[in-house]
């Protein structure tokens, strides 16, 4: 059963809520920028939002400030979002409603800023565990802010956590445990991927360039993204968005590495495919994993072209936001909503000579036109993978 | 709603308690629980190459999954899996901070791709070859719980899956801020139908009901301090295989009422 996505926003550093991120799609505008973040110093862009060091909680959350909560509260105050999830929460009862929220990192920027406050070996008074650093801690956030009694998790699978929160959380609604979710994925800038991926070799210097021939690495990037994920009901607006299906898969390869062939993202793609009953033609556009880095848009293109052939239109629009990494799959399951709410093939922006060995059909330029099912693909550390397809109601 | 699935394997390993059948024996009260430090095995399994970047955490998830697979007589690369921990990996989180708070900020590419919550079910996957869904999860406190409704709703849709629910003391001066005491893990193989290896069918729902402790004062200690161990009070009433319901905490507002019923 296909359930609906009856509200959604997105926060990242091309747009603070929907109209904001739509705009910027529009204009195939990139939000990356040179790395001035914090004390970094490091050779690459980043996605930052602007103004979270002055993002105010209220005051019943203030044990939950840092970074990650921030950006949380931003974006959940943006498209009529809070309003959408307490009217849900009036509808169904607040234990009929559950939280299940991606992320990578949580508030580490906290335990990382804490660390540089050492007193006699000892952190300091203010740093709170459970409510910042704690991966829970921003599933928390979101069931108090949201007022949710439901059950409440934080899904961790490195860059697919935020997809396979949307993946969980239909399994919930499907057993009838619940009536609804929020369900989304915050990731906020901090030194540990910063300087981790780098660590790696995995950040370009420049603007990430997906599928582009001297693509060199990703662009890191930040964002929260939420939808209220609810039971189909009794009617449906034509139009409206549906989580038509999902799957998931591991590589059982690298930690670090993709499958060379996309094994495992062809799995994910075609469990996806099989749990929505569709054939391969009826994807309209496919939002790739798409990170910029050589290995990951090679495995994916071919994984790609092995179950759609070389012809359905696809893009990453990881070169206007960055790889907002546990957030990335909630923010993209946002953008492929607003794909089909708009008609529009977002165009990949920043590449600009496409690698021939790529055979996807990427497409750079935006493309107007009926946008009925979108793939969306995120991959993550540990080889796990997780596909979602997201329609309109007919 | 109710969720029903057929246990049919159990790892343990936690202070004092090293692997399902001496755990039993502790839990149904025939021998004494001494509380010894745990002990962490040695992941004969994993390549070499793989072992030596390995943590802890990595040894006591690996290890009660592979207790309560072989168990189970289950092949792990059929098996989807969800893997819950409150912490992951404390000890590579510590060396990153301090690394990251000193003027070279180096940090070891092995470590940084081993940081990640999911590194236990990556290693999972490439040392048994399982490549069907795995999910991994945090609930603070509540993990354990968030894990098992996980890993039920999979085996509503007809797979076999291990659930393995595991815990690291952090290092000094994070272990101030979660004094977890000591290294705890909790893996259950969870199937949809009843098979001659099944101890027990489950069925779970939930429940505003006051959560269950445990009887010995050592190990409500220890279902108090480590969340993997608030799984204990399931695993109590499975070693006293008598039909019998308990409660398992889980968040403020929502407990699993678990009723098991032995198969044997």
């Amino acid at each position: 059963m296909p359930q609906s996505l009856t509200h959604f926003t997105a926060t990242s550093c091309i747009g603070t809520g929907t109209d904001a991120m739509l705009d910027s799609l529009l204009k195939q505008r990139s939000g990356l920028e040179r790395c001035a973040f914090e004390t970094v110093e490091l050779d690459t862009h980043i996605g930052e939002v602007p103004g979270l060091d002055a993002q105010a909680l209220p005051p019943t959350m203030r044990g939950y400030d840092c970074r990650n909560n921030r950006l949380a509260e931003l974006a959940l105050l943006q498209d009529g979002f809070l309003d959408a999830v307490h009217a849900a929460v009036a509808r169904y009862g607040s234990r009929r409603v559950g939280a299940f929220i991606g992320t990578s990192t949580a508030g580490v920027l906290q335990t990382e800023l804490a660390y540089r406050e050492l007193e006699k070996g000892a952190l300091p008074a203010w740093f709170e565990y459970g409510s910042t650093h704690n991966a829970f801690s921003i599933a928390d956030y979101v069931r108090r802010r949201c007022g949710l009694q439901g059950p409440a998790v934080a899904l961790s699978s490195a860059c697919a956590s935020s997809a396979k929160a949307f993946s969980s959380a239909r399994r919930m609604i499907e057993a009838k445990l619940i009536d609804a979710a929020v369900v989304g994925g915050t990731d906020s800038l901090c030194l540990t991927t910063l300087y981790g991926f780098h660590s790696l070799q995995l950040c370009s210097p420049r603007p990430c360039r997906p599928f582009d021939v001297a693509r060199d690495g990703i662009s890191i990037g930040e964002a929260a993204a939420f939808a209220l994920l609810e039971r189909l009901p009794d009617s449906l607006d034509r139009g409206a968005v549906l989580l038509l299906g999902a799957g998931e898969s591991s590589d059982a390869y690298h930690m670090s590495s993709p499958h060379p062939d996309g094994l495992g993202a062809r799995r994910a793609m075609q469990a996806a495919l099989a749990a929505a009953a569709l054939d391969p033609a009826q994807i309209d556009y496919i939002n790739l994993h798409g990170t910029g880095t050589p290995s990951n848009d090679r495995a994916e293109s071919q994984a790609v072209t092995s179950v759609f052939g070389a012809t359905t239109p696809c893009s990453s629009t990881k070169g206007a936001t960055g790889h907002t990494l546990g957030a990335a799959g909630a923010l993209e399951a946002v953008i492929s909503a607003l794909a089909i709410r708009e008609g529009l093939m977002p165009g990949g922006v920043h590449s600009t000579r496409m690698d021939p060995t790529l055979t996807a059909n990427y497409i750079r330029v935006n493309k107007r036109a009926q946008v009925k099912r979108v793939l969306s693909n995120s991959f993550g550390f540990g080889g796990t993978n997780c596909s979602l397809i997201f329609g309109a109601a007919q | 709603m109710t969720l029903r699935a057929y246990l049919d394997g159990v790892g343990v390993l936690g202070p004092g308690l090293s692997g399902w059948q001496d755990t039993a024996a502790i839990l149904c009260g025939r021998s004494t629980y001494a509380g010894s430090p745990t002990v962490l095995p040695t992941l004969t399994m994993l390549p070499a190459a793989e072992r030596r970047r390995t943590g802890r955490v990595v040894r006591v998830a690996l290890g009660v999954a592979f207790e309560a697979t072989s168990a189970a007589a289950a092949n792990p690369a059929l098996l989807s899996s969800v893997f819950s921990s409150s912490g992951g990996d404390g000890d590579i989180c510590h060396e990153i901070c301090q690394a990251l708070s000193l003027p070279a900020r180096e940090i070891s590419p092995t470590r940084f791709s081993n940081s990640v919550h999911n590194a236990p079910a990556g290693y999972w996957s490439i040392a048994t070859g399982a490549t069907l869904e795995s999910n991994v999860l945090c609930a603070f406190d509540g993990s354990f719980v968030a894990g098992l409704l996980d890993a039920l709703l999979q085996v509503q849709e007809g797979r076999a899956v291990v659930l393995v629910s595991y815990d690291l003391n952090y290092p000094p001066p994070l272990h101030a801020k979660r004094p977890i005491p000591d290294a705890f893990g909790i893996a259950l193989v969870l199937v949809p139908e009843a098979t001659p290896r099944s101890l027990a069918r489950l069925d779970v729902a939930l429940t505003d009901e006051a959560f269950d402790t445990m009887r010995e004062p050592r190990l409500e200690t220890l279902r108090a301090s480590i969340p993997a161990a608030r799984g204990l009070p399931l695993l109590e009433t499975l070693a006293l295989r008598k039909k019998a319901r308990t409660i398992i905490e889980y968040l403020d507002v929502a407990r699993a009422g678990v009723l098991i019923e032995p198969c044997r």
